[in-house]
């Protein structure tokens, strides 16, 4: 379980441009919970997924990740709960251009400290759960938008972590691919129990998740469940 | 975990071969110059110490020298062996046969023999259009024993050929090609020397293999080089009214500590000559110029070791410069790295690692170009390539620190950097 109280992100300090751009955000994502996160741009979305991805630290309140307070922990502690508990699906893909997809499903595991030959294992049955079993020794370069966006998922999943926080993940790719993608999430959550936290422009993928915020400059003006819609949609 | 760091960091220079050799351009030439140098060093000390154990490092000279004064300008004294105030030795100053009989026998169980030579000047052999340059050297038995004279055939001078003032000549084989022409055995044949004043004859009684690089090597062509002809001291002596030695040569036995065993031939003469004013005895050997030879070849290696370090440094500078280029290029691989859980010694290792292989690499290709360029220039001055192990394993050392140490400011300045901007770093 995820909680936020009253959090406040504030750029440019003490500053005469100082800009609030989270305003006391309050939020609790349960377990398991298929989460949209929606609004128009600039009003805070990335900022907000930054916080509980662990990236950033807020100016003020508190969050609580599986029970450990985040605020006042070290850059080095940030990247192990970030290792362990949180995965990231970008817009932009951000797969290490050097490395094969295998590899860069591993690095999670890598940097916790897996063994080689465990690690491996595991890395081909998450691109095969993401359909990717045949793209394995594939440089990204080599890999269509879709295929890139797999296999970051894959990476996404790889250490367990207790959230996937995925950054407008079809923003980059057409209709088609993005409503591929979107199953592929669905299939994760009903399939490997994750909690999904989704940010996206999109209503019609908004309204594919179980409940669905609205945030407007820095505020949520909106939560609601989506629930009915959601089990009508994964019944079909 | 370290392995995969080589191997990821191997990949990502394979992406960029020509900068990674141009980044270790000034490591390779700073390892090479250092390896090349000091093998050629150690090339010529050894060369330069066989060519003298060749003269006879067991060899200890003894010859009469002025002795230092205080001069008139204040305390200033002349350098060892410089006569300055033009002075010649009288009859009485010299050696005499007596004084070196007296200390043969004061020495007799440390020395091998006493090696005596004077030197007759230069003269031409003639027969008909025949003709050959010598240079006399009248010498006694033990000469042989303090210097290298290879026969060819025949004997040396004996103590009844000196005994006896006996026209007799050990001569070149240089001289024999020039005399004898058709290559007849020459032991037993007489030649005719003319100098300036008088025409004597010798029976030839020994030939010698003239050395090249020996001592005595002559520059001129092999019809007008002049070579050394032996003749026994006696005879050279002959005409001279001088019957004393300014100088003779002691040939130590073979397990003698030369230094200490100069050191008391010093003071044996210094009691001989302690009542002359103005001349003494003095006592040197060859291992005084080896080490004069070596500590300039040490100083020499040790200003080209300055210089190479100033490469290797400029090089380090290179490499560091490269990896902060590296750093801001892969600011959004960083970002990732990061986001997925990198720690900050992670990146830093990474980082690391990479300008390690850089400098090591180059390490390495500048050995082996070193030790090429060792065994090349020991070709063309025509001695014995010699490479330093010690020298390449520290050189190798060497060229991992410079990574570590120039690699170390990129590498945490990557670590530092902020996940999220670099997320956003196009
Ligand atoms: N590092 C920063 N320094 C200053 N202002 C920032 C910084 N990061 C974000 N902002 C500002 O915070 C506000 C919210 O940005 P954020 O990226 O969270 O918006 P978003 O909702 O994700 O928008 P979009 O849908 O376009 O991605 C914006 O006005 C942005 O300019
Ligand atoms: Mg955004």
């Amino acid at each position: 379980m995820l909680q936020l109280r009253e959090i406040v992100k504030r750029y440019f300090i003490g500053e005469p441009n100082e800009l609030e751009v989270l305003r006391k955000i309050s939020l609790i994502i349960n377990e398991g919970e298929f989460i949209a996160i929606v609004g128009q741009s600039g009003s805070g979305k990335s900022t907000l997924m930054n916080i509980i991805g662990a990236l950033d630290r807020p100016t003020e309140g508190l969050y609580i990740l599986d029970g450990t307070p985040i605020a006042e922990m070290t850059d080095n502690e940030l990247s192990e709960i970030r290792n362990e508990k949180v995965g990231f699906v970008f817009q932009t893909f951000n797969l290490v251009a050097k490395i094969n997809a295998l590899s860069n499903v591993e690095l999670p595991m890598f940097y916790k400290g897996i063994p080689k030959r465990e690690r491996r294992e595991r890395a081909k049955y998450l691109l095969s759960l993401v359909g990717m079993q045949d793209r394995m020794t594939h440089m990204p370069n080599e890999l269509s938008g879709g295929q890139k966006q797999r296999v970051a998922i894959a990476r996404a999943l790889a250490n367990e972590p207790s959230i996937i926080l995925a950054d407008e993940p079809t923003g980059n790719l057409d209709t088609e691919t993005g409503n591929m993608v979107m199953d592929l999430f669905m299939k994760i959550h009903r399939e490997e129990k994750r909690t999904i936290v989704l940010i996206t422009h999109n209503d019609e993928l908004a309204k594919k998740t179980q409940r669905i915020v609205t945030l407007r400059d820095g505020r949520i003006v909106g939560d609601e469940s989506n629930i009915a819609a959601f089990e009508r949609g994964s019944t079909v | 975990m370290i392995w995969e760091n080589v191997t990821l960091a191997a990949s990502s220079l394979k992406t960029n071969k020509t900068r990674a050799l141009l980044t270790m351009l000034g490591i390779i030439i700073g390892i090479a110059s250092v390896i090349a140098i000091v093998s050629i060093g150690n090339a010529l000390e050894s060369s330069v110490s066989t060519d003298l154990a060749a003269l006879g490092t067991a060899n200890i000279t003894i010859a009469v020298q002025e002795r230092e004064k205080e001069n008139a300008i204040g305390r200033l004294r002349p350098p060892t062996g410089v006569i300055i105030t033009g002075k010649t030795p009288t009859s009485s100053d010299l050696i005499t046969e007596t004084m070196i009989s007296d200390f043969k026998a004061r020495f007799a169980d440390v020395i091998q023999g006493i090696s005596i030579s004077y030197s007759g000047g230069s003269a031409t052999a003639r027969d008909m259009e025949l003709y050959a340059n010598v240079s006399i050297l009248g010498i006694n038995k033990d000469y042989a024993t303090a210097n290298t004279i290879t026969l060819l055939s025949g004997r040396i001078i004996s103590q009844q050929d000196i005994d006896g003032f006996a026209n007799v000549a050990v001569v070149s084989d240089k001289l024999v090609e020039n005399m004898f022409p058709l290559g007849t055995d020459t032991v037993g044949k007489t030649i005719k020397i003319y100098k300036p004043n008088s025409i004597d004859i010798y029976t030839i009684i020994g030939v010698y293999e003239y050395a090249q690089d020996g001592p005595f090597a002559s520059t001129a062509s092999d019809r007008d080089m002049q070579t050394v002809m032996y003749i026994p001291v006696s005879t050279a002596k002959k005409d001279v009214l001088e019957k004393n030695f300014t100088s003779f040569t002691v040939v130590a036995n073979a397990d003698e500590d030369i230094t200490q065993l100069t050191d008391s031939f010093q003071s044996y003469f210094d009691g001989v000559y302690a009542g002359n004013r103005d001349w003494k005895a003095s006592a040197s050997n060859l291992t005084l110029i080896l080490d004069t030879v070596t500590s300039t070849l040490n100083t020499i290696t040790l200003a080209v070791a300055v210089i190479a370090a100033i490469s290797l440094i400029v090089g380090g500078i290179g490499v560091m410069n490269i990896m902060l280029v590296s750093v801001t290029e892969r600011t959004r691989e960083i970002g990732i790295r990061k986001a997925l859980g990198a720690k900050t010694f992670h990146i830093q290792l990474q980082f690391l690692i990479e300008a390690v292989i850089v400098t090591v690499i180059g390490g390495i290709i500048g050995i082996m170009l070193g030790l090429a360029l060792g065994v090349l220039a020991s070709l063309i001055l025509g001695v014995a390539a010699s490479a330093s192990i010690p020298m390449i394993f520290l050189s190798f050392i060497f060229s991992m620190a410079i990574g570590l140490f120039f690699g170390l400011y990129p590498a945490s300045k990557a670590a530092k950097l902020d996940p999220i901007e670099a997320l956003r770093y196009e």
